[in-house]
C-alpha cells in the first residue's frame, strides 16, 4: 500500500508538515478533492491533543467511510448501515472509561439510521458523532441524500429532487439541539480555511463534552463530493459556499456549557 | 338462600375425599426445599442472566416476553451493570454488537416479529466472531400473529436467520429451571465459540410459573472467566494492552479477492467444531417402537401425552433435541435402525425435515403439526400418537 | 396418577384468578410439590376474562396446559360456559353463586354453588371473593391443607398490603367451612 512516509522530506529538505501519529500513514481511497481527508484530519489532531486515541474506540459506518478503520489508529468496531450510534451506545455501556465516538455519513445517519441516532442522542449517550453531509450517495455512485437540495440532480433525481414528491433537506445538525440528550450540536463546513479552523473547534467541543460527561456531542461537518456533483475540486468547494450554506446555516445550535 | 349444590351425591364416590385423591395425602411431600423460588420462564431467565453475571442488556417491550427486560431493569443497575430500553429492536441488537465487540456479557431479548427485527444485526455478529446472547420467546405468526406460544421460528433459529451463511448455537428450554440454567450455558458458548446464542422458548415456556432452584449450574463459568476468552480480540482502547499496542478492528466487510472466501472457510470450520455441543434429554428410547421427538413446551407436553397413552403393548419414548443447533443428530442416527419416529412441533413442519436429514430414511419419520398460536395440553396429543404407532 | 391434581381458575380480569392461582402454586411447591401456573389473558388488561391453569404433581410436569380439567373455579358466567363442558368425567367446580344463575350449571356435574362475592362482602371487601372461591376448592378437593395455603400467603401477598392477610386468611377458611 502507498504510503505517507515516500512524501517525507528527504535528504536537506525541511519538514513544513507533518501528520499527528492517530491518522495511519496511508494514503485513502477517497476520490480527489473529497473531504473525508479534511474530516479525519480534524478528528484525529483532536485525538491527539486530548491524549485520548489510546481509550478511543470508533465505531465506524456503511458509506464512503466505511473504511476509515484504515486510517486511524485507534480500535475500530463495524457498525451496520445507519447503527453506529446503537453500536456505539452499547460500547459505551460496556466501556464506561472509552472515548467513544461514530463517523458517519449522511444516508447512514439521516436516513436508515434516523432512529438509533436521534435516540442515542436523546438518551444522551456520552459519544461524539461526526456528521459528515455532502448532500448525496457516494459509495452507491451519486444517489438522492436526505440531504440533497430540492432542484439538485442525482441519479435517482434526474430532474433534480422534487420537493413535492421528494421531500426538502434534512437539517440534522437543528433536529439533534432539540433533544434533551445532546450536550453540544454544531454544523460547520470544510470549504475554506477558516471554516476548517472553525470545524476544528466545533469537533473539539463534541468530544469535550462527551469527556466530561455532559452527554451526547455532535457536528455537522459540509462537505465535497466532485465526484458525485460532476464537479471538479474547485467548483464543488465553490458549491458549498453559494449552495450548501445558505440551506445548511452554519452555527452552534445546541451547548449545554453555553446556557 | 345459597346452599352447597349437592351435585357429588348424583355422582357416586365423589364427597370431601378429593376429586382426584393423591395416596398418602398432604404427606407424601418429599421434602420441603426453601431453595426453590416460584418464577415465570422469564422471570427465571433474568436471574440466571444476572447470576451469571451479565453486564449489559438491551431490549424493546413485545410480549411474551416482557419480565425479562422488567426484572433486569431492576436487577441489573444493583449488579453493576447497565440495562437500556432500545428505540427498537433494531436499536437493540446492535447495542448487543456494540457491548459484545467490547468482550462484556450481555443479550438481548425480544419475540419473533422483534426477532426478525434483528437479524441484519445477527448476520454481522456471526461475521465478526462478536458474542451475545439473543432470548426469543416466540409468538404465533407469521406477521403480527398472536400472543400465543408457537415453534414457528426453528428454521429463523437454526438455519442462520439473517443474510450469508451463518449459525446461531440454539437453545431450547422446556422449563423455567432450564430458563435459570440456559442462560448460564448460552453465554458460556458465546464467548466459548465468539459467535450468537440464540435461547428458543415461546410463550408457554416464558409465562409458564414453575419451582426454580436459583443456584447456579454445576460447572458455570464465572463472567471473569468468559471475559478472559476473549481478551486477545475484543476492543477496549489499545492502551489496555500497552502504549504501543496496535489498534484492533473487528469487522465482517471482506472485499478484497478471495478474502470473503478464507472467512467463510473459517466460520465453517467453527461451525463444525460448534456440533460437539449437540444436547438432547431421551426418555423410554431404548426398547421403544416409536420415538416422539419435540422440542421446548411441545416436548414436556408430548411427555404427559406418552404417560397417559392407553395400554396397547407397545412401548414409546422421548426424544427431545435442547440444542436445535447444532441438531442432535448423531444420537437420532443410532436410534433410527429399529424405530419409527413421530415429529411433533407447533409449527407447520420445520423441525421434521432436519429429523428426516438425521435418519436419511433408516426408518419412516412421522410428523404431526400443531397450529401456532394454540395452547394445547397433552391430550390433544394422544391421538396422534396411537396414530403413529399403527 | 397418584398425587396429580389440575385446575383451571377463570373470571373477569380484576377478579383475582391470577393471585389465587399463584397462591394454590405457591403453596404446593412449598408442600414439595411440582407445581406451574400458566395464566392466558385476553388482549384486555382489565375488563376482559382472564384464566389461569395450576397443576399439582409428585412426578415432573410435563403438560402445564389442561385441555379437560379435573376441577375448575368459575367466577362469572362467561368462564362457566367456557369451561364447564370441558370438565372431564367425574371433574368437579366451584361456582361463584353470587354471579352465575343456577339454571347455568349442569347438574350432573359435581359442584360447590357458593355465594363467594356475597361471603367475601360480608368479610369486609368483595375483592376476597377469589379467596372465598378457593377455600372451597381446597376443601373439595383435599388438594392440600388449608394452613398450607394460608401460610404461602406472606409469600404472595406484596409487602405493601400485608395488612390485608389475614382478611384473606379468613376468606379462605370462610370458603373452606361453606364447601
Amino acid at each position: 500500500m502507498a504510503s505517507a512516509k515516500n512524501l517525507r522530506p528527504q535528504g536537506a529538505e525541511k519538514p513544513v508538515f507533518d501528520i499527528n501519529p492517530v491518522l495511519s500513514e496511508r494514503v485513502t481511497h477517497y476520490c480527489p478533492g473529497c473531504h473525508h481527508g479534511i474530516a479525519h484530519r480534524l478528528v484525529s489532531e483532536v485525538l491527539h491533543e486530548l491524549g485520548a486515541a489510546d481509550k478511543a474506540i470508533l465505531v465506524t459506518s456503511v458509506g464512503c467511510a466505511a473504511f476509515a478503520y484504515d486510517y486511524f489508529n485507534v480500535d475500530c468496531l463495524e457498525a451496520p448501515h445507519g447503527r453506529a450510534c446503537a453500536v456505539a451506545t452499547g460500547v459505551r455501556r460496556a466501556r464506561p472509561e472509552a472515548v467513544v465516538f461514530t463517523y458517519q455519513g449522511d444516508g447512514d445517519m439521516a436516513a436508515i439510521g434516523t432512529a438509533e441516532s436521534l435516540h442515542a442522542a436523546n438518551r444522551g449517550e456520552k459519544i461524539t458523532a461526526v456528521f459528515i453531509n455532502n448532500t448525496v450517495y457516494g459509495m452507491t455512485g451519486g444517489q438522492m441524500a436526505p440531504t440533497t437540495l430540492v432542484g439538485q440532480k442525482t441519479t435517482t433525481t434526474l430532474q433534480g429532487r422534487n420537493f413535492h414528491s421528494e421531500g426538502g433537506p434534512i437539517r440534522l445538525a437543528e433536529i439533534m439541539a432539540q433533544l434533551q440528550g445532546v450536550a453540544y450540536a454544531a454544523r460547520c463546513a470544510l470549504d475554506s480555511v477558516k471554516h476548517v479552523k472553525a470545524a476544528k473547534k466545533a469537533v473539539r467541543r463534541a468530544f469535550d463534552v462527551q469527556i466530561a460527561g455532559l452527554g451526547f456531542g455532535f457536528v455537522e461537518l459540509l462537505s465535497g463530493c466532485p465526484t458525485n456533483w460532476h464537479m471538479d475540486p474547485v467548483a464543488a468547494n465553490k458549491r458549498i459556499a453559494t449552495d450548501m450554506i445558505p440551506v445548511f446555516p452554519l452555527g452552534v445550535f445546541r451547548d449545554v456549557e453555553g446556557e | 338462600m345459597y346452599r352447597l349444590r349437592l351435585v357429588r351425591n348424583h355422582v357416586p364416590g365423589y364427597g370431601h375425599t378429593g376429586v382426584q385423591k393423591r395416596r398418602g395425602g398432604h404427606r407424601m411431600n418429599t421434602g420441603r426445599m426453601p431453595d426453590r423460588i416460584l418464577a415465570k420462564g422469564n422471570e427465571a431467565l433474568a436471574y440466571g442472566a444476572v447470576d451469571a453475571g451479565l453486564k449489559c442488556y438491551f431490549g424493546y417491550p413485545i410480549t411474551p416476553q416482557n419480565e425479562i427486560p422488567e426484572m433486569l431493569s431492576a436487577l441489573l443497575p444493583e449488579c453493576g451493570g447497565s440495562f437500556v430500553q432500545a428505540e427498537s429492536e433494531v436499536g437493540a441488537v446492535n447495542m448487543l454488537i456494540g457491548a459484545g465487540a467490547c468482550g462484556v456479557p450481555a443479550m438481548v431479548s425480544s419475540s419473533s416479529c422483534g426477532i426478525s427485527l434483528m437479524q441484519e444485526g445477527i448476520s454481522y455478529m456471526a461475521g465478526s466472531h462478536i458474542p451475545g446472547v439473543i432470548v426469543n420467546m416466540a409468538r404465533g405468526g407469521p406477521g403480527l400473529g398472536d400472543l400465543g406460544p408457537s415453534q414457528g421460528d426453528y428454521f429463523q433459529a437454526v438455519k442462520g436467520g439473517g443474510h450469508g451463511d451463518h449459525r446461531n448455537l440454539v437453545l431450547a428450554p422446556a422449563t423455567a429451571q432450564e430458563c435459570y440454567d440456559f442462560m448460564f450455558k448460552a453465554l458460556t458458548l458465546a464467548f466459548v465459540y465468539r459467535n450468537p446464542v440464540m435461547i428458543l422458548g415461546d410463550a408457554v415456556v416464558a409465562q409458564l410459573k414453575e419451582p426454580v432452584r436459583r443456584v447456579p449450574p454445576a460447572g458455570a463459568d464465572t463472567p471473569e472467566y468468559l471475559e478472559s476468552l476473549v481478551r486477545d480480540q475484543r476492543i477496549e482502547g489499545y492502551g489496555a494492552r500497552g502504549k504501543a499496542a496496535a489498534p484492533r478492528l473487528l469487522k465482517s466487510v471482506y472485499l478484497a479477492e478471495g478474502e470473503l472466501a478464507g472467512r467463510n472457510r473459517l466460520l465453517q470450520k467453527k461451525y463444525a467444531e460448534m456440533r460437539g455441543e449437540a444436547l438432547f434429554e431421551c426418555e423410554d428410547v431404548d426398547d421403544a417402537d416409536l420415538v416422539v421427538i419435540a422440542f421446548g413446551s411441545i416436548g414436556r407436553i408430548a411427555r404427559s401425552a406418552i404417560r397417559r397413552l392407553p395400554g396397547t403393548g407397545r412401548k414409546v419414548g422421548l426424544f427431545r433435541p435442547i440444542t436445535l443447533y447444532p441438531f442432535p443428530e448423531e444420537a437420532l442416527r443410532k436410534l433410527a435402525p429399529s424405530r419409527r419416529f413421530l415429529v411433533v412441533e407447533q409449527n407447520i413442519g420445520q423441525m421434521v425435515e432436519d429429523v428426516r436429514l438425521a435418519v436419511n430414511g433408516a426408518s419412516p419419520v412421522y410428523w404431526h403439526g400443531v397450529m401456532p398460536g394454540l395452547f394445547i395440553g397433552a391430550d390433544e396429543l394422544v391421538e396422534p400418537i396411537l396414530r403413529a404407532l399403527g | 396418577m397418584p398425587g396429580y391434581q389440575d385446575v383451571i381458575m377463570a373470571g373477569f380480569g380484576g377478579q383475582g384468578v391470577m393471585l389465587i392461582g399463584n397462591l394454590l402454586a405457591q403453596a404446593g411447591m412449598e408442600q414439595g410439590f411440582n407445581v406451574t401456573f400458566i395464566p392466558v389473558y385476553g388482549a384486555e388488561m382489565r375488563g376482559g376474562t382472564a384464566n389461569c391453569t395450576v397443576v399439582l404433581d409428585n412426578l415432573p410436569i410435563g403438560s402445564p396446559l389442561v385441555r379437560e380439567p379435573l376441577s375448575t373455579i368459575v367466577l362469572n358466567e362467561p368462564s362457566l360456559a367456557k369451561f364447564q363442558p370441558r370438565l372431564c368425567k367425574n371433574g368437579a367446580q366451584i361456582v361463584n353463586a353470587s354471579l352465575i344463575a343456577e339454571d347455568l350449571v349442569d347438574t350432573a356435574i359435581r359442584t360447590v354453588y357458593i355465594p363467594a362475592n356475597d361471603m367475601a362482602h360480608k368479610l369486609g371487601n368483595v375483592k376476597l371473593a377469589n379467596m372465598v372461591a378457593l377455600g372451597a376448592w381446597l376443601r373439595a378437593t383435599e388438594a392440600l391443607p388449608l394452613q398450607a395455603v394460608q401460610d404461602a400467603l406472606r409469600r404472595v401477598v406484596s409487602a405493601r398490603h400485608a395488612g390485608l392477610i389475614p382478611v384473606n386468611a379468613a376468606a379462605l377458611e370462610a370458603g373452606y367451612d361453606f364447601a
